[in-house]
């Protein structure tokens, strides 16, 4: 896989909870995921088609979520609900449609499906393909996510 | 023209993450009267009986049973409907999208993600 492909999704990410949650995410070092086990309590996942196929996901601790959902809403969260799945699904789509459109601009046209979230303890994300999965951790100052990018190529 | 805060606004999203944000912002800009869809089918049904009487359509691109698109242009075909002003909010930015939707009568199109002033912005582009 093409490690560029990563960048855009680091960007987007750090743009999404900026702008709709007020959240600064620091990512740190990018690494080669080897197993599946979410390191997050909820995840989303979007699989990508077009030019090459793929998946991304987005894993959150739930200290993570909920302050991010109730920085959305402008309320205070406190549990993992119906409304914070949605509202990670919601999160994983955006992020996938700002880093689509910096790749569109770059050449590369890819189309998403609709996210699925999943949640529980060490529950596992399975990606499109067999390629191998870049994970990028972010801590923010309500606790940690992590991006995984998988492409074919 | 000053916006018009008497206007009843009709949000549509599958996503109830997006309609709260959406009414949260709306309510910050001066809107009371709004009313959510959570299809294009759902909307249209809405807006057909009129009942509440919709003035604005606020709706997402992405959506089960029917698009926004698909909604947007049901509007537009409709007789009592067509001057109906449409904004599209959606994470698809794609040139091509945009251009659709421009082809297809849009009166403004909002790029998720999005703040409270962007969401004020384009409503005052519509009702100039």
């Amino acid at each position: 896989m093409d490690a560029k492909l990563v960048n855009p999704f680091i960007k987007a990410t750090l743009t999404v909870l900026e702008t709709m949650a007020f959240i600064k995410a620091n990512p740190k070092k990018p690494f080669i995921k080897k197993n599946t086990i979410a390191t997050g309590d909820i995840s989303s996942i979007i699989g990508l088609s077009g030019e090459t196929k793929g998946t991304i996901s987005v894993s959150f601790e739930s200290k993570c979520i909920l302050s991010i959902v109730s920085n959305m809403f402008g309320e205070e969260i406190k549990e993992l609900n119906e409304e914070v799945m949605d509202a990670a699904g919601e999160i994983a789509n955006m992020i996938s449609g700002q880093a689509r459109q910096e790749l569109e601009a770059a050449g590369k046209v890819l189309y998403a499906a609709i996210p699925t979230v999943i949640s529980g303890k060490s529950h596992t994300i399975s990606h499109m393909t067999s390629a191998p999965i870049m994970a990028v951790p972010f801590n923010t100052e309500f606790g940690e996510f992590t991006i995984e990018v998988c492409f074919e190529d | 023209m000053p916006l018009d805060f008497n206007m009843t606004v009709l949000v549509v999203d599958d996503f109830l993450t997006m309609r709260r944000i959406l009414k949260n912002i709306l309510k910050q800009v001066g809107y009371s009267k709004l009313h959510e869809a959570e299809d294009g089918a759902q909307a249209l049904d809405i807006l057909k009986s009129g009942d509440p009487k919709i003035d604005l359509v606020i709706a997402d691109w992405n959506m089960p049973k029917m698009t926004g698109i698909e909604l947007l242009k049901a509007i537009r075909a409709d007789a009592e409907l067509k001057d109906l002003p449409v904004i599209m909010v959606t994470a698809e930015a794609q040139k091509s999208r945009v251009l659709e939707a421009v082809q297809a009568g849009v009166s403004n199109y909002i790029v998720k993600p999005f703040t409270a002033e962007t969401v004020k912005t384009k409503l005052e582009q519509v009702f100039k």
